[in-house]
């Protein structure tokens, strides 16, 4: 990397959005064949600036050179001309049509028409991406998806391909498979930009970090310098804490079982449940792993009682069938979820926090007494919630739209661990949540099991998963596997699994299931 | 100097009660405007259209005559239209509700008992509902869309209307017209100021007025229907059953039109007759969004709504203008109301952005 030109440079870039600075002075270059990572907590101006780069959205300030010239970019095909290409958290794929006719439908004309689909697989060859044209994108696992959306990108000869967190989805040998592929595309000079809270993969790819904080770089750093820690402080600005475990804990008796639960999805490329038996003892935290979209949501609903237990299934808490109860009678019980998507599933967007205290803590905190709704008790619960989890919003009047990510998770999970289950089951605990949030809510879901209570973790982050959990299991297909603990399996184990591979498949290393 | 809108955190209470009226406001002003391009002077025509029907006490009973239907069906209609069930279907239950109450009628026609008019209220009630209940059971059973069954179940109701006042209800002794009997004094509501139309129907509306009120602010009922409209995922989570919901809208909705009905041929029209709506149920999906969807803000754009009904007769009869006139003023407030409704959820600030540091941990979800 002796090339002195940088492909990218920023100067100065200042953007603000309503009472806030998203961008304040940013300055930061990519140099040819770089792999430079983009690293901050949610809200740290990472998606503001990379989407002014794209064009998405102009600056209110602040200069942008390409190759060394200062160019403008107004909008994303400009910057695909330019040799920008970008690859979204989000697909913006259809499931009904092909892979070809997916590509077709996000490139240029010229290049749309006459013998796509042999440039798509003469690419997917040379970059170590395969794909078949043909297939439809429903068929396809997310991390063929991606693919998809790669391709897509270079295509289009970029010189530089920004990603944004792109293997959140993906199993860790899917995510080495990708690495591989963006070293090669490194190799040939093409500059990448890497977003992305996963302190290791950084380690493990990048050539460079810049660091961002409240809309400010605040670092660059050469990541193979840098331990995890050290960048995870650069990022929150604070020292990080990380939850504590308590070692040799003995379990009580079985809290939560599942016995042969089959369920048909009710969702369109929904996944079955087939046969899943599960126990939970008493102040124990059980994790299932499992790429999303195989059986997780089925099996929250099921279990919150959302949608009823297919044929024979059984559902026990404690000695206590709930089967047949529907979801408050669970919650009455002791029983709590909190489920995958915040906005419009765990809370109501345009209610206020009081109110959505009042969504799951109605019967089991008596904040509805024949019928009505007792304000006073509810905004009581409420300013507990907030007090308690440190929920940063100035009040139980606020809308529960206008909380970020991370607080709004904070507040789901004060509600519920504040009505003191016995059970709680989460989905997803810290998904888009920044590290020290995520680091206190996994400590409150480890404090919850020295109360007698079990608890349930179904996660697509594996470290999480590994830094808080008794036992693992792994979803796929919608089944489950038996749940090993976690000193007796690898990350490699659970990542075959998580493909779908058997664990007498390879090899077995302690057999041995509680 | 720049204008920008920031959403707000949460919604301004004044600006929920204020923009309602800057939206008449705005009405009254263009309204005058457009009477000057029409070269009627435009304050006699604001007096006539506006004031005029409301300066004698007979106007005002009558202007509450006119606002009953409204009010009662643009409340009904507002549980299905929080919860995103859209009944547009209310004039055909008002018609089953008119020929079930009334129907009851003239069945007894020869029964002078103070249960009779009780009962006509029952029946008036359960045959709007139950008319609201075929496209309840159709959408829960068969997922099929709400808005076009209510939709033509109206013209249905409407052919059976048809049908018994040309057949089985048409008066006996009635020249052969499309009529029914009139309806006996138990039959009749009874009148609240003398010399007027004024009937009690106009207290049943303010009474479901205060029901809705406290089942909207203060009862889970209200919470649920919210909650299923806003976040259908959030309303299972909270153990809510999408279906009971569509069931108790329908029915509540359906219910409301109907009693509307049976308090049309019970009290300002008195018998059974081929045309006993201009409309109503259809106007009050207006006057129940005018309204904001809140009991309260119904009742007065009820009011409202009738007294465009009022003004345009008087401005058809005393000032020649064409009756499209209503229709243009019913527009332009449904248009100023949608456009101030905007600040609700979202202020405006001009000038440069105020350089404000504080890390608003609340407001970084906007950033991403």
């Amino acid at each position: 990397m002796q090339v002195t030109r940088t492909r990218l440079k920023l100067e100065n870039i200042t953007k603000h959005y309503p009472g806030i600075i998203a961008n304040d002075s940013v300055n930061m270059s990519v140099l040819p064949g770089e792999i430079h990572a983009l690293l901050g907590e949610n809200g740290a101006g990472k998606s503001t600036l990379v989407k002014f780069i794209y064009g998405v959205h102009g600056a209110d300030s602040g200069r942008m050179f390409w190759e060394d010239k200062e160019i403008q970019i107004s909008n994303p095909s400009e910057a695909r001309k330019t040799g920008i290409g970008m690859v979204f958290q989000h697909f913006s794929l259809f499931d009904a049509l092909t892979v070809e006719e997916n590509i077709a439908i996000g490139i240029s004309q010229e290049l749309a028409t006459g013998g796509l689909s042999d440039k798509i697989i003469q690419v997917s060859n040379q970059y170590g991406l395969p794909l078949d044209p043909s297939r439809y994108v429903y068929t396809l696992s997310v991390g063929e998806r991606q693919r998809i959306e790669v391709v897509r990108c270079l295509l289009q000869n970029p010189r530089l391909l920004i990603m944004d967190e792109p293997t959140s989805v993906l199993t860790p040998q899917e995510v080495e498979e990708l690495f591989k592929t963006l070293r090669r595309l490194s190799d040939e000079g093409i500059s990448i930009l890497y977003i992305s809270h996963k302190l290791q993969e950084i380690k493990d790819l990048c050539h460079k970090a810049t660091i961002m904080r409240n809309g400010k770089v605040v670092s660059e750093c050469n990541p193979d310098d840098e331990t995890t820690r050290s960048m995870a402080e650069m990022m929150m600005g604070k020292g990080f804490i990380s939850p504590e475990r308590r070692e040799n804990k003995s379990f009580g008796s079985t809290k939560l079982s599942l016995r042969n639960i089959n369920r048909v999805s009710h969702h369109q490329h929904g996944v079955d449940l087939a046969n899943i038996d599960l126990d939970i003892k008493t102040g124990e935290v059980v994790g299932i792993a499992g790429i999303a979209g195989n059986g997780q949501t089925e099996l929250l609903e099921v279990l919150s009682g959302e949608v009823p237990v297919g044929d024979e299934g059984i559902i026990l808490l404690g000695d206590r069938e709930v089967t047949n109860l529907n979801t408050n009678d669970r919650r009455k019980i002791g029983m709590a979820f909190v489920p995958e998507e915040r906005l419009g599933h765990g809370a109501v967007p345009n209610m206020s926090l009081w109110e959505n205290t009042v969504l799951s803590a109605a019967y089991s905190m008596d904040l509805v007494i024949r019928g009505f709704i007792s304000k006073v008790s509810s905004i009581a619960f409420c300013k507990h919630v907030i007090k308690k989890f440190n929920v940063h919003t100035p009040g139980p009047n606020t809308f529960a739209s206008a909380l970020s990510g991370g607080n709004l998770q904070k507040f789901i999970f004060g509600r519920e661990i504040l009505q003191n289950p016995q059970v709680l089951i989460v989905l997803q605990p810290t998904w888009g949540v920044d590290a020290g949030s995520a680091a206190r809510i996994r400590q409150s879901l480890i404090d919850l099991t020295e109360n007698e209570a079990a608890v349930l973790v179904i996660s697509q982050d594996l470290e999480e998963l590994l830094e808080i959990s008794d036992r693992i299991a792994v979803i796929h297909g919608g089944k489950l596997s038996p749940a090993y603990p976690v000193n007796e399996i690898t990350i490699e184990e659970i990542g075959l699994l998580m493909g779908g591979v058997k664990k007498s498949e390879f090899s077995i290393r302690g057999t041995n299931e509680n | 100097m720049k204008i920008r809108f920031e959403p707000r955190q949460s919604e301004s209470k004044t600006v929920v009660f204020l923009s309602p009226l800057v939206a008449v406001l705005f009405t009254g002003l263009f309204s005058m405007l457009i009477f000057a391009i029409l070269g009627v002077d435009p304050i006699t025509a604001v007096y006539t259209f506006f004031i005029g029907p409301v300066t004698s006490i007979a106007g005002w009973a009558e202007l509450f005559v006119k606002a009953t239907p409204l009010v009662l069906i643009g409340i009904g209609l507002s549980f299905g239209f929080r919860s995103n069930i859209w009944n547009i279907g209310a004039e055909g239950q008002l018609t089953i509700g008119a020929l079930t109450g009334g129907g009851l009628a003239l069945l007894f026609y020869n029964v002078d008992s103070v249960f009779l008019l009780p009962a006509m209220i029952i029946a008036g009630i359960f045959g709007g509902a139950i008319w609201a209940a075929i496209p309840a059971f159709l959408r829960v059973r068969f997922n099929t869309n709400e808005i076009l069954t209510s939709l033509m179940l109206v013209y249905v109701a409407q052919l059976i209307l048809s049908y018994l006042i040309q057949g089985p209800m048409r008066a006996p002794d009635g020249y052969n017209f499309p009529e029914s009997r009139l309806f006996h004094d138990a039959a009749l509501l009874p009148t609240l100021i003398s010399e007027t139309r004024l009937h009690a129907g106009w207290i049943a509306a303010l009474f479901f007025a205060v029901i809705a009120w406290i089942l909207w602010s203060r009862h889970i009922i209200g919470f649920q229907v919210k909650v299923a409209g806003d976040a259908p995922l959030a309303a299972r989570f909270s153990g809510v059953r999408e279906k009971n919901v569509t069931w108790l809208v329908l029915l509540i909705s359906g219910g409301a039109a109907g009693l509307a009905g049976m308090i049309e041929v019970s009290g300002p029209i008195g018998q059974i007759v081929p045309i006993i709506s201009p409309g109503y149920g259809f106007t009050a999906i207006i006057v129940a969004f005018l309204g904001r969807l809140n009991p309260i803000g119904i009742i007065f754009s009820g009011m409202l709504m009738a007294l465009t009904y009022l003004g345009g007769d008087a401005a058809q009869i005393e000032m020649k203008l064409p009756n499209a006139v209503t229709g243009v003023f019913q527009g332009m407030l449904l248009f100023f109301l949608l456009a101030t409704d905007f600040f609700v959820k979202y202020r405006i600030r001009f000038g440069a952005l105020r350089e404000t540091q504080d890390n608003g941990s609340s407001k970084k979800g906007v950033v991403g």
